[in-house]
């Protein structure tokens, strides 16, 4: 039986990781190598100095984030892959955004500053920077007011993601 | 008492029991050579390329299962053993690479013979290591063996910079027996539960076959497999990495499958409604088109490595573990099973698979006037009994040997699988030399691939391995001249190699024993000529330029539109 063809899918994993050097180097070949796809990519120390954390967005059907995860595993250096997609999970990314804020939009850019709860972090006589911190659907929506007024520069930091905790 | 990094890495070696290493010395290593001659224990083979003592020390794991050992300089040195590493790599041979680099202070900084050789590698081994402070040697030359050797084994690289093996402290080293690595633990028992329904499956189903491949051979598997098989009277067949894993002159054995498989084995598999892959991994020139491919059946896999399982063919029961583990607990849970008469149950299959033998065995027209390829093959294998360890290079010889060459015996056959790296046969048969000294090992080889390691005709003299080398010489780089002739209407672009050395002249230039043999009865007297010898032999066989290797599945076809003989 061959392999049916599926529409890709977005998927969130989060992978522990020894904090030694070259690490991050594998988990990259390894995507870049065999052909998958990395959207955004986070990596940070966790509360164990030892160990650090990637999280990742990649896309593909069922069997390929299936290989991507077994692939993941596979490396010597891998301690855990989670497939938060697959679990009860809060998705986070930061956006920085320089828009241009002059005469009569300076007062609608903060407006829409002010409904997203996005912070100003940075202020000149034409622009004003900001602060957007939210799911993919919130920032890309606030970048798409922004766009109206004129965006200068954006810095997304990618996707973080933490598993919720059980409830009962 | 204080150890030199040089002196704590030999000691490493010797407590993992080598007594075997291939290399080549330079500048960056040039410690450890010195080391070397104060280590009467560890006998080192001085090749004359560094690719070849990555194929040594491959030929030598897998003749041997132990791990084979190569050590080279830095730079160019380390860069010739990747083509040696990704071969290991793609059929998961135990070996360990051991590089030198230039001293930690000069690493990036484009030192003369500096390359970032663990970055070159890390897509081509199972894992690899820089060592920057003595104080991990120890700890990392252990865990590189572990994890050459343990689950699904493959090559491991670890890059020496000059300073360390000078430094010198007083080491500590690890229980052996105790090395773990908390992100890396191979699942080696199979889960009873899949066991159990993977078992259900195949007794109620009519038309089972086992498709094994080199999980069988690493796992020391063959018994248990030959205990399955005849239980239950199901046909097999292998890759090519797995030939010899099951008796080749077996009633149950249907040949190779694949791209030049038997028809006997393409066709079972296509009509198949059950298929019991072993230590296989679905390979594109086992499967041909994917959507054709054992369109009936039911799939079971075993296979340690849980990456290979429905990769590229979806798996109905995943089995992750080793397989002579996995094979050992169906063949208990068999006997728990009610006695049926199997051979009874299996008649009209095994029938059908014998009418398919019978239809289109493998079969060559054969001549009195030119030399065939396949009775040179055929005549070595009479000649040896079956017995001999066969080492093949990449082309039409390493599918005539597979093919014609019935082994009855794992680790009989050393062959460059996955990667198909020409110059493979001859020096990974010098590394099988050295692992069996007193058995007959012989080098299949075209005259094509056998120029890309000549020079290591001096590393075989110079230790009197007598390793037999067989030239099908048939002035082509054959298997390119193959598809040229059947696909691309015989242009044959840059296939021609008829501008060659003699290879006898070739043969006694480098102090070996160079024969001939330009006639069909010439190659009987060559042979026990060249297996009477107790030294290195060239076998030139000049044989038919033109012959095809038949059956062939055309890439991307499906199995069962075989191109026949």
């Amino acid at each position: 039986m061959a392999k049916t063809e599926k529409a890709a899918v977005r998927h969130t994993i989060s992978v522990e990781v020894d904090n030694i050097p070259g690490v991050l180097s594998r988990v990259t070949g390894l995507f870049s190598g065999r052909g998958f796809n990395i959207e955004s990519l986070c990596v940070g120390e966790t509360l164990d100095p030892t160990v650090s954390r990637i999280t990742l967005v990649t896309s593909g059907d069922e069997q390929i984030i299936e290989q991507i995860i077994k692939q993941l595993r596979k490396l010597i250096n891998t301690i855990r892959v989670v497939d938060l997609t697959t679990l009860d999970h809060v998705e986070r990314e930061m956006v920085l955004v320089r828009v241009k804020a002059e005469d009569k939009s300076r007062a609608e850019v903060l407006r829409i500053a002010d409904i997203f709860r996005c912070r100003v972090v940075d202020v000149s006589p034409a622009t004003y920077s900001l602060e957007i911190t939210g799911n993919r659907e919130k920032t890309n929506a606030v970048l798409g007011l922004l766009k109206i007024h004129g965006i200068l520069e954006v810095v997304r930091s990618g996707a973080l993601a933490i598993q919720r905790a059980k409830k009962e | 008492m204080k150890m030199t990094g040089a002196q704590i890495l030999l000691e490493c070696w010797q407590r993992e029991g080598v007594q075997h290493v291939f290399g080549y010395p330079g500048g960056a290593v040039i410690d450890i050579y010195d080391e070397l001659t104060r280590c009467p224990q560890i006998k080192h083979f001085l090749v004359r390329h560094e690719q070849a003592a990555v194929h040594a020390a491959d030929g030598y794991a897998r003749a041997s299962d132990r791990v084979g050992v190569a050590l080279v300089t830095s730079g160019p040195g380390a860069t010739n053993t990747v083509t040696g590493i990704a071969s290991a790599y793609m059929d998961s041979i135990p070996i360990i690479v051991f590089t030198g680099q230039v001293p930690t202070a000069l690493i990036g900084n484009d030192a003369f013979q500096e390359v970032d050789i663990v970055g070159i590698t890390r897509p081509c081994t199972k894992h690899n290591y820089l060592v920057t402070d003595i104080k991990d040697l120890a700890r990392t030359v252990h865990e590189a063996f572990y994890v050459a050797r343990s689950g699904r084994p493959g090559p491991v690289l670890v890059d020496l910079p000059k300073n360390i093996q000078q430094v010198a402290i007083v080491p500590e080293f690890p229980d052996l027996k105790h090395i773990k690595i908390k992100s890396y633990q191979p699942t080696y028992d199979a889960n009873p539960r899949q066991l159990k329904r993977a078992l259900e499956l195949i007794l109620e189903k009519e038309r089972p076959v086992l498709y094994t491949g080199g999980g069988i051979i690493h796992s020391n598997a063959s018994a248990e497999l030959l205990e399955f098989a005849e239980t239950l009277q199901i046909p097999v067949t292998s890759t090519l990495m797995g030939l010899g894993g099951f008796p080749g002159v077996h009633p149950l054995w249907m040949g190779m499958l694949g791209m030049h498989g038997t028809y006997c084995a393409n066709m079972a598999v296509s009509q198949s409604d059950v298929l019991i892959a072993v230590g296989a991994r679905f390979d594109d020139r086992v499967t041909g088109r994917l959507d054709a491919f054992a369109p009936e059946a039911k799939i079971v896999h075993i296979d340690i490595d849980p990456s290979s399982i429905s990769k590229n063919v979806v798996v109905h029961i995943p089995i992750v573990g080793d397989c002579k583990n996995a094979l050992h607990q169906l063949n208990r849970l068999l006997k728990h099973e009610a006695p049926r008469d199997w051979a009874e149950e299996r008649r009209s299959w095994l029938e059908q698979i014998r009418s398919w033998e019978k239809k289109n065995p493998l079969r060559y027209k054969k001549s009195k006037d030119v030399i065939k390829p396949q009775y040179v093959v055929e005549k070595l294998w009479e000649l040896t009994q079956g017995e001999a360890f066969i080492t093949t290079e990449v082309g039409q010889n390493q599918m005539w040997a597979a093919q014609f060459y019935r082994f009855k015996k794992p680790r009989r056959l050393m062959t460059s699988g996955g990667l198909g790296a020409m110059g493979y046969g001859f020096p990974a048969a010098m590394g099988v030399q050295v692992a069996c000294p007193d058995e007959i090992v012989i080098d299949i080889a075209g005259d094509g691939s056998i120029l890309m390691n000549i020079q290591e005709l001096t590393t075989v003299v110079e230790h009197n391995l007598p390793v037999k080398i067989a030239i099908l010489n048939n002035a082509y780089l054959g298997m390119v001249r193959q598809w040229q002739q059947l696909l691309y209407d015989k242009r044959y672009s840059q296939t021609s190699l008829m501008a060659q050395p003699d290879f006898v002249k070739v043969a006694e230039a480098f102090g070996a024993v160079g024969l001939r043999a330009e006639k069909p009865e010439e190659v009987e007297p060559v042979i026990k000529k060249a297996l009477a010898a107790n030294r290195p032999v060239v076998m030139d066989f000049r044989v038919e330029p033109e012959e095809c290797v038949m059956p062939m599945v055309p890439a991307g076809k499906a199995m069962h539109e075989m191109l026949l003989a």
